[in-house]
């Protein structure tokens, strides 16, 4: 039998019988979509996250005070655990190999006022290093220099969103330059306003009011405690950043006077480490969503067995026929997989393009960017042909075994 | 043409429940014949005709048609077999159902391999020989009348010019009328074309338009005569439309 004479009975055979045939292609299509779009959706997931803690900044190691991990400089007196960090600390980290920047960092919440208006944001006192080490870019003005921290200058640079609360829904950030804020009844001149960057899984940068640390240290740390919030070190490339995660843990830990690491009033956090945490989250989920759309993958090919062993059963006379006018097993096998392959096929790849469309219409809502991969198109492909390979495969053979009398001779 | 040698056929041969179908039948028939092979249910027929269009081979004895021995074939060499030497035409019809006309009788040369401009005019060619003009080539094969859908039946087995046309009890689901116009179509094809035509039946006024009938009984042959004055199916079926 030739293949385009395969081919024609595998299409007259299925068009014999369109609403079967297109129930049963039905669940395959279901079945592939939800591969391709579930997946798309995770992997859209994933790389939403992590590009994220991406933006961040690059090759970025955070160091935080230990124990409580209380980020601030409160008015009580008190030195609770969350006071370890120092000037002095930050500057030694500077000297360790391959770290290419770094900037301690002052934040508390405070009352942000001009002409009348007000809000409640972050004030972050930090270096001028922070622009570069934490990705931000200004729009208008210009940033901190380390000479307005020596100088302690009343200087502030602000998110867009500040911009937005204090002169108004309508101010751009031209409008701000050179304006004076009250923070904290302290008055600061704005200049510089930095690009809208979005909220990035730790801290939000566009609702920042950032002023030069020194600034910071003498006006808002209470009596001249030289305490940080937290160390921000820029390491020169990726791989050096386990090197200097291990480094500045034994350079703080001598200089703390702990010997016991699991002491440590001080703890680090590794950008790297926060990618792959959340992708190995964001992968599971992944696989997860794949195997529940696997199952119906299935079902549904257990649809096209039953259908290929319902239609072997009704199609019995024909197959004595076709034997007796001199079909030979190949022949008869061949017709019923390659009608299982069709359905399979057909499924597939009407799945694929819905799994696409699904893929595209989440993509459209904003939620997250769904992304199709080569790969979940090409193991979907590669798994409708398997199934109809495996799943038409026992009905094709219990064709192709019929004795020929026995066949002609149903009722 | 045909050779059938000391055939013997047994089911579940080792069993208690051993079943002689065919006892050490012998008989041969030339090419050209037009046979019919009579008995009553149960007498070995089916058998026998199972064996004669190499849809079942033999317990013992030896089968040759047209030169070869086929009884100790594989299924795949006697499927061979069915394809190239053999026509069959049913009681039942088994025509592939919405299916047009010509497609049915282009079947049996799908297997053959013929090429797609050939299979056309061998199809149109043996459905003329069987009596079907053109106007009914694109029918579906269920909006035909019995007679026409076993003529189509018998173009089909005619297709692939086989060595000898096998009809299992053809008229059996056919009234009086059509029953004579398709024993015409092969009387017909036997002196016209020549071909070798073994008809498989219990109603011995249908076994009278054969040349020679072969009685069995039993898995074993009681009679074998040639008839020197067949029945003429043509001119009883003009009898009978005058008649009515």
């Amino acid at each position: 039998m030739r293949n385009r004479d395969l081919i024609d009975e595998t299409y007259a055979a299925l068009s014999a019988n369109k609403v079967r045939s297109s129930l049963t292609v039905l669940g395959i299509v279901i079945g592939i979509a939800s591969v391709i779009a579930l997946t798309a959706i995770g992997q859209g997931a994933q790389s939403s996250i992590q590009s994220s803690i991406q933006s961040i900044g690059s090759n970025l190691i955070e160091v935080m005070p230990g124990a409580s991990r209380q980020i601030g400089f409160g008015v009580s007196g008190g030195r609770g655990t969350a006071r370890s960090l120092t000037v002095a600390d930050e500057n030694a980290i500077a000297q360790v190999a391959n770290v290419a920047a770094v900037s301690g960092e002052l934040s508390s919440r405070y009352q942000v006022a001009a002409s009348g208006a007000n809000t409640n944001t972050t004030v972050d006192g930090v270096d001028a290093a922070y622009l570069t080490i934490r990705n931000l870019v200004i729009d208008q003005g210009s940033f901190i220099t380390d000479n307005q921290s020596t100088s302690l200058a009343k200087v502030a640079v602000v998110g867009p969103t500040v911009v937005t609360d204090i002169f108004g829904t309508n101010a751009v950030a031209s409008d701000a330059l050179g304006q004076t804020v009250r923070i904290n009844n302290i008055l600061f001149t704005i200049i510089g306003v930095t690009k809208t960057k979005g909220a990035s899984g730790i801290g939000n940068t566009d609702t920042t009011v950032f002023i030069p640390i020194g600034t910071a240290m003498q006006y808002f740390a209470g009596n001249g405690n030289a305490y940080l919030s937290n160390i921000d070190i820029q390491a020169t490339t990726q791989g050096d950043m386990t090197q200097v995660q291990n480094d500045v843990t034994a350079l703080l830990m001598a200089r703390h006077n702990i010997s016991d690491p699991t002491k440590a009033d001080f703890s680090i956090l590794n950008q790297t480490d926060l990618v792959s945490a959340a992708s190995s989250v964001t992968s599971t989920l992944t696989t997860l969503l794949a195997a529940v759309a696997g199952i119906s993958l299935i079902v549904g090919g257990i649809g096209i067995m039953n259908m290929m062993l319902t239609t072997v059963t009704e199609r019995m006379r024909e197959i004595g026929l076709r034997k007796a006018i001199g079909a030979t097993k190949k022949d008869i096998n061949n017709q019923f997989l390659s009608e299982a392959i069709a359905l399979t096929f057909i499924g597939g790849g009407i799945g694929i393009a819905l799994g696409w469309g699904i893929s595209f219409a989440v993509t459209l809502t904003g939620l997250l960017t769904a992304q199709v991969t080569l790969s979940s198109v090409l193991l979907a492909f590669g798994v409708s042909a398997g199934i109809g390979i495996i799943f038409g495969w026992y009905p094709a053979r219990r064709a192709a075994n019929l004795n020929p009398i026995d066949a002609l001779r149903y009722e | 043409m045909i050779e059938f040698s000391h055939i013997t056929k047994t089911y579940n041969s080792d069993t208690p429940e051993a079943y002689t179908a065919l006892n050490n039948i012998s008989f041969s028939i030339d090419e050209g014949e037009f046979v019919a092979i009579m008995g009553p249910s149960g007498s070995g027929k089916s058998t026998l005709m199972h064996i004669l269009g190499c849809l079942d081979t033999p317990t013992s004895g030896t089968y040759t048609l047209d030169g070869k021995d086929v009884s100790t074939m594989s299924d795949d060499e006697l499927a061979d077999i069915r394809k190239d030497k053999i026509g069959f035409v049913f009681q039942s019809f088994n025509l592939l159902s919405r299916t047009t006309v010509l497609r049915n009788v282009m079947l049996p040369l799908v297997y053959a391999g013929v090429p797609l401009e050939e299979r056309h005019a061998r199809a149109t060619a043996s459905l003329i020989a069987a009596g079907l003009t053109e106007s009914h080539f694109y029918h579906l094969s269920n909006q035909l009348s019995g007679g026409q859908i076993q003529r189509v039946a018998i173009a089909r087995a005619l297709v692939n010019d086989p060595a000898l046309i096998l009809a299992d009890e053809p008229t059996g689901n056919l009234d009086s009328r059509t029953s004579l116009v398709v024993l015409g179509t092969l009387q017909k094809l036997n002196r016209e074309h020549g071909r070798t035509i073994i008809l498989i039946t219990h109603e011995p006024d249908i076994a009278e338009h054969a040349n020679r009938i072969i009685r069995i009984r039993d898995g074993e042959i009681v009679s074998d005569e040639k008839s020197r004055s067949p029945r003429d199916a043509i001119g009883e079926t003009k009898l009978y439309d005058n008649a009515v």
